[in-house]
C-alpha cells in the first residue's frame, strides 16, 4: 500500500523538473478457433471449466503442439510492427508456482522472440512519435484465478479461491518497445495513442478482437523519471494490466505525478509493480521487484524450434492490409470529415462501422450521422459497444435510403432504428409493421392543414400578418396529428400557400 | 505350470492367430504365472486380471468373426507404470499421484490396444523413472529373479523381472539414462531405447523431456522387434516425434546376419575403472564372436563421453525440476495439510514435501540450482554443449563403423540396499547407457553371458545411428542366435527356477 507520506507533485511542475522514460509490455489474445498448444476452442465466456483438456490441464503426461496459425498471426504483427522475423528460435520455459498455471510453468518466448526489432509511428497532438518495438514473441495464457473474500480481491487474504482454467493455453502475443525518451508531457498520451494504434492493428490484421474490457488486450506500463538535463535513467515501476485506453494514460500521468514527489522530498523509488484504480486514478503498491522469481527459463523441450520459411514469410508481408494509419487518413479524406470528427469517430470504435455503411450505399455525412448520434446514444444508454449493437450497416444504410427518398423524416427513422434494435426485424419490416411511412396522400394532408388552421385561428392570423416565423407552431400541430408522420417541409409549404404568404 | 509361458511373443501371436490357443487360455496361464512369482519378485504395482482377460475376450471374439488377427494380438504386456491407462491406476510409483485415473490413454497405450496385445498390468519402477536398482519406487523394491537379494536394475525394473520370471513374455519400458538397457542386460533379457523420437511420449509422465523414450523389454530379439514395431511411429501429439517410417526391425531381426559390417567397439567403455572383470571377459568373447561371424571390429575413441555423466545430471534433473513442478496438489493427486488454514502456497509445499521420495527431491533440487539465473551458462549451458560434442564424437564413429558396441553396465545385477546411500555410485551404472540417450541415437542391450564371479547376466549393448534401429536389431540377432547355439537355449535357461 502508499506509504502516507507520498504527496503528488503537479503534473506541470514535475514536467519542468523531470524527464519520463516510459516502456510497454502488452498482451494480445489472439482469436484463433483453438487454444495455443491443444485443440480445446477459445470462446469467450463459456461455463467454468468446460473449454479444456489434458493439454491444456497440464496433466501428467500431455504435450503440447504448437498452433501454426498463431504462430503465423504472431508473425503478421511482426510485420506490421516493422520487426524482422526470426530465422530460427525456439520456445521457452518460465517456470514459477501458480495455481492458475496448469503445469507450474508458461510456455513462453525467452532470448529468442519470433518477431525483434521494429517501430510503430503513433499521432498525438498533430505530431508523430515513432516507437521503437524490442520484440513480438508468443506464449500461452494462464488461467483466471478468482479470490472470493478479503478486501483487495487478491489472493492474500481471500477466504478462498477459484480458478478458470478456459483461458489457460490461449495464445498470448506478447509486444514489447523499446524505452521511449524524449516525449515529455506528452507521455501520457503518448502511451495511449500507442496503445490505441496497436489495437487498430490488431484489428486491421484480424488477429484478435482486441477486446480491453475483456482481456484480450491488457498492457503493463514501466515509467521511470530523470531529471532535466541529466542522463541517468530512474529506477522504474511498472503498473500491471491497464484494461482501458484512458487507464493507460492515466496511469502514466499518475506515476510522473507521484515519483516526481518522491524524488523531489528526496526519496527514492521502489523497482516493483504496482495496480491502478479505477476508481481514484491513483496507483498502489504491489509485488517488490527487489524479491523478485528467478524464473529459470530454459529452452521448452517438448517443442521443436520454429524456423519460418522466408518465401512464406515474404508472402505474409505483401498480403498485410492497409496500415490504419494510412486507412485512416484516405477515410477522412474520401469522407471530408475534420481531424475532431474523424478523432471522435475513431474514440467510438466506429470508423469500420462508418466504412461499411457507406460502402452499403448511404452518403458518409448520413452514415455518421445516425452512427454517432443516434446508435452512439443507444449503445451509451444500454452499456453496448457500438458494434454490438444488434444492427447492421447494412440496415442503417436503408433507414439513410428511406429518408433521402423521402419516406421517412429523422424522427421516423429514429424509430425504426429503435424498431430494428428491438429485433423487430429490418427497416423496412418496422416500417410497414409500425406504419411509419410519411403522409403523402396530398388531399389527406390538405385536410388536415385545413383543420390545423382552423383550431389555431390566432396563430393562422398572426401568419396571414406576415409573421412567418408563427408558422412553426403550426407545422407542430400537422406533426402532431399525424403522429409525425408527415413531411414537415411540405406541410409548411401547404400552410403558407393557404394563408396566402409566401415562405 | 502351463507350457505357454515359455513360448516367445512370436510363437504365442501365431498360435492365437490360428486358433490353436485362445487368448483367454494365454492370458489366464500368465496371470497363473504372475501370481505365482509375485510374492517373491514384486514386478508389479497393479494387475489388472479382469480387464486384462476382457482384452483377451475381445480378441478371441474378432478372431472368431474372421477378423484378421496382428502379429502379437492376444499376447500379454506388462505395462510401466508411467504411461497413462484409463483404466488402471498411474503412479510413477510415487505417493503424489497415488488413487489417480489418468483420463486418456498415452500413445503407446493405445497402439498396444490397437494391436490386440492384452495388458495385464502396471509394473513398478524407480519414483518418476528417477533410479538404476527400482528401489527408489515409492511402494516397493522389485527383486531380480536370477537372486531376489539383488537388484532388478531400474528404473524400469518391473518390467524387466516381469519378462525374465516369465510372468509376461514382453513389457515396455522407458529410457532417459538407460532404464531400459540397464535393468535388461542385469536380469538377462533383450531391451532397446529407440531412436528419441521414434517412439511417443504422449502419455508418458515425464522425466526428462529430451531424453525420455519408450521402448520394448522381451526374452528374445524378434519379439523386442515385433512390440519396437507395434508402438512405435510418428504421432502428430508428440512434436518431438519424428515424422518417417519405423526402421525395418522386425525385417533386420529375422536377417541376424553381420557379415560385412563395421563394429565399432567404444575405447573408453573398456578401458576405463569400476568395471567387473567377468563383464569384461563376456564382452570381449562376444566382440570375438562377431567377428566369426563375419564382422568386421575396429576400436573407435569417443573422448566426449567422459563428460556424458556430468551432463546428464545436470540436463535431467534440470528438466524434471520443471516437469515435476505441476503436481502441487491443485489439480489431481495426493493434497496433504489443506484444512482451511492454510495458503495455497503453503499446501502447495507441504504436498510436495510429503509426496515426493529422496532422489525425486535430491534431482528437483539440482535442476532447480542448475536452471538459476547466474548458474544456467556454467551448468545447463555448458551441459548443452557437451551434448553436442557427444553427437559429434557419434557421428564421426558413424562414418568409419555401421554399429558401436560396448558392456551395457559396468556390473551385473548390485545388492538391494548396496548403493542407496552413494547416489554416486548408483549412478555410475548408467555410464556406458547415458551418451545415447544425450544423442538420441538407438541401442539395444542383448545377453552376452554370465559373469563367472557371480553367474549373473551380462549385457552387450549395441548402438546405432538415429533411425538405425534396425542395426541394433540386426546385430542383436546374430549374436543371440550364435549364443543361443554356442549354450543350447537362450541364457536364462540358467536362472533360477521360481
Ligand atoms: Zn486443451
Amino acid at each position: 500500500m502508499s506509504t502516507p507520506t507520498e504527496t503528488l507533485m503537479p503534473f506541470d511542475e514535475a514536467m519542468e523538473r523531470y524527464e519520463p522514460v516510459l516502456g510497454l509490455e502488452t498482451h494480445v489474445e489472439l482469436g484463433t478457433a483453438s487454444k495455443m498448444f491443444c485443440g480445446c476452442p477459445t470462446t469467450f465466456g463459456a461455463p467454468p471449466n468446460t473449454q479444456v483438456c489434458p493439454v491444456c490441464l497440464g496433466l501428467p503426461g500431455s504435450l503440447p503442439v504448437a498452433n501454426a496459425k498463431a504462430i503465423e498471426s504472431t508473425i503478421r504483427i511482426g510485420l506490421a510492427l516493422n520487426c524482422s522475423i526470426a530465422e530460427w528460435c525456439r520456445f521457452a520455459r518460465k517456470n514459477y508456482f501458480y495455481p492458475d498455471m496448469p503445469k507450474n510453468f508458461q510456455i513462453s518466448q525467452y532470448d529468442e522472440p519470433l518477431c525483434y526489432d521494429g517501430y510503430i509511428d503513433v499521432e498525438v497532438d498533430g505530431e508523430t512519435v515513432r516507437i521503437g518495438i524490442e520484440r513480438v514473441h508468443l506464449e500461452e495464457d494462464t488461467g483466471k484465478s478468482t479470490h472470493v473474500g478479503g478486501a483487495t480481491g487478491r489472493i492474500h487474504g481471500a477466504d478462498y479461491s477459484t480458478v478458470d482454467y478456459n483461458r489457460a493455453g490461449i495464445p498470448l502475443v506478447e509486444i514489447v518497445t523499446k524505452p521511449i525518451t524524449g516525449t515529455g508531457r506528452l507521455a501520457p498520451q503518448v502511451a495511449r495513442a500507442y496503445v490505441a494504434e496497436l489495437r487498430d492493428l490488431m484489428r486491421a490484421l484480424g488477429v484478435s478482437d482486441v477486446r480491453m474490457e475483456q482481456g484480450s488486450l491488457r498492457c503493463d506500463v514501466n515509467v521511470s523519471l530523470m531529471p532535466r538535463g541529466g542522463t541517468e535513467w530512474g529506477t522504474r515501476t511498472e503498473t500491471k494490466n491497464l484494461n482501458s485506453l484512458r487507464s493507460v494514460e492515466r496511469a502514466v500521468r499518475h506515476e510522473i505525478e507521484r515519483q516526481a514527489g518522491i524524488l523531489d522530498a528526496g526519496g527514492r523509488i521502489i523497482q516493483e509493480t504496482r495496480h491502478f484504480h479505477e476508481d481514484t486514478g491513483t496507483t498502489t503498491s504491489g509485488r517488490s521487484k527487489e524479491e523478485a522469481q528467478d524464473y529459470r527459463y530454459f529452452p521448452e523441450p517438448d517443442l521443436v524450434p520454429i524456423a519460418p520459411d522466408r518465401e512464406w514469410v515474404e508472402k505474409l508481408r505483401a498480403e498485410l492490409p492497409e496500415p490504419p494509419s494510412v486507412r485512416r487518413r484516405r477515410l477522412q479524406a474520401e469522407w471530408g470529415v475534420s481531424d475532431h470528427d474523424m478523432a471522435a469517430m475513431r474514440n467510438a470504435d466506429a470508423i469500420d462501422l462508418v466504412e461499411a455503411t457507406v460502402k452499403a450505399g448511404a452518403p458518409p455525412a448520413d452514415a455518421r450521422k445516425w452512427w454517432m448520434g443516434e446508435l452512439a446514444r443507444r449503445a451509451n444508454e444500454s452499456g453496448k459497444a457500438l458494434a454490438e449493437l444488434p444492427i447492421t450497416p447494412e440496415q442503417v444504410a436503408r433507414v439513410c435510403e428511406l429518408v433521402a427518398s423521402g419516406q421517412l423524416n429523422d424522427k421516423l427513422a429514429r424509430q425504426v432504428l429503435e424498431g430494428v434494435l428491438a429485433g423487430e426485424g429490418t427497416p423496412d419490416e418496422v416500417v410497414e409493421r409500425r406504419g411509419l411511412r410519411i403522409v403523402s396522400d396530398e388531399g389527406e394532408l390538405a385536410a388536415i392543414v385545413d383543420q390545423v388552421i382552423a383550431e389555431n385561428a390566432e396563430v393562422a392570423e398572426k401568419v396571414r400578418n406576415g409573421k412567418i416565423a408563427a408558422a412553426g407552431a403550426l407545422v407542430g400541430g400537422v406533426m402532431k396529428a399525424t403522429k409525425g408522420k408527415a413531411d414537415a417541409a411540405r406541410a409548411r409549404q401547404l400552410i403558407l400557400e393557404k394563408l396566402g404568404v409566401s415562405g | 505350470m502351463s507350457e505357454l509361458i515359455r513360448k516367445t511373443a512370436a510363437e504365442l501371436g501365431r498360435m492365437v492367430a490360428s486358433g490353436e490357443v485362445s487368448a483367454v487360455e494365454v492370458t489366464q496361464a500368465h496371470l497363473d504365472r504372475i501370481a505365482e512369482v509375485e510374492p517373491k519378485i514384486d514386478a508389479f504395482l497393479h494387475v489388472a486380471a479382469e480387464a486384462a482377460l476382457e482384452q483377451a475376450r475381445a480378441v478371441d471374439e474378432r478372431r472368431a468373426k474372421g477378423e484378421r488377427l496382428g502379429p502379437l494380438a492376444g499376447v500379454p504386456v506388462a505395462h510401466k507404470d508411467i504411461f497413462t491407462t484409463v483404466d488402471m491406476p498411474t503412479t510413477a510409483a510415487s505417493k503424489i499421484l497415488e488413487g489417480w485415473r489418468p483420463p486418456y490413454d498415452a500413445t503407446v497405450t493405445r497402439r498396444l490396444r490397437e494391436a490386440g496385445l492384452v495388458i495385464v498390468g502396471k509394473t513398478n519402477l524407480d519414483e518418476f523413472a528417477m533410479g538404476s536398482s527400482t528401489e527408489n519406487s515409492a511402494y516397493k523394491p522389485t527383486r531380480n529373479p536370477w537372486d531376489l537379494t539383488r537388484v532388478p536394475g531400474g528404473s524400469s525394473g518391473g518390467s524387466a523381472a516381469a519378462v525374465a520370471a516369465y510372468a509376461v513374455p514382453l513389457a515396455t519400458g522407458t529410457d532417459t539414462g538407460g532404464s531400459i538397457r540397464q535393468p535388461a542386460a542385469v536380469t538377462g533379457i533383450v531391451g532397446t531405447k529407440p531412436t528419441y523420437g521414434g517412439s511417443s511420449r504422449y502419455g508418458l509422465i515425464a522425466f526428462a523431456s529430451s531424453l525420455d523414450t519408450p521402448g520394448p523389454f522381451a526374452r528374445n530379439v524378434l519379439d523386442a522387434a515385433l512390440l519396437h514395431e507395434a508402438f512405435s511411429g510418428h504421432d502428430p501429439l508428440d512434436s518431438t516425434s519424428i515424422n518417417a517410417p519405423v526402421p525395418p526391425v522386425v525385417e533386420a531381426a529375422r536377417q541376424a546376419d553381420v557379415s560385412g559390417m563395421r563394429v565399432g567397439v567404444i575405447k573408453e567403455f573398456v578401458e576405463g575403472e569400476g568395471y567387473q572383470r567377468g563383464v569384461l571377459r563376456r564382452f570381449t568373447e562376444a566382440v570375438e564372436l562377431l567377428e566369426s561371424l563375419g564382422a568386421k571390429t575396429i576400436e573407435i575413441s569417443c573422448p566426449s563421453f567422459a563428460y556424458a555423466l556430468p551432463a546428464y545430471y545436470l540436463i535431467a534433473p534440470s528438466e524434471c525440476s520443471s516437469n515435476l513442478a505441476r503436481f502441487d496438489a491443485m489439480r489431481y493427486g495426493l493434497r496433504v495439510g489443506d484444512d482451511g488454514t492454510r495458503s495455497a502456497e503453503e499446501v502447495m509445499a507441504l504436498t510436495r514435501a510429503a509426496g515426493f521420495g529422496p532422489e525425486v527431491k535430491r534431482r528437483i533440487m539440482l535442476g532447480t540450482y542448475a536452471l538459476s539465473s547466474g548458474y544456467y551458462d556454467a551448468y545447463y549451458g555448458s551441459a548443452q554443449k557437451v551434448r553436442t560434442l557427444i553427437a559429434r564424437d557419434f557421428e564421426a564413429a558413424f562414418q568409419q563403423v555401421d554399429v558401436l558396441v560396448s558392456p551395457t553396465t559396468p556390473t551385473t545385477a548390485f545388492k538391494l540396499g548396496e548403493r542407496v546411500d552413494d547416489p554416486m555410485a548408483m549412478y555410475l551404472a548408467d555410464l556406458c547407457t547415458i551418451p545415447s540417450n544425450l544423442a538420441g541415437n538407438a541401442a539395444i542391450s542383448v545377453p552376452c553371458g554370465l559373469a563367472e564371479e557371480d553367474n549373473l547376466p551380462v549385457g552387450l549393448q549395441i548402438i546405432a545411428p538415429v533411425l538405425g534401429d534396425d542395426r541394433c536389431y540386426r546385430v542383436g540377432a546374430a549374436v543371440e542366435k550364435a549364443l543361443e547355439d554356442r549354450w543350447g537355449g537362450p541364457l536364462l535357461k540358467e536362472a533360477p527356477s521360481l
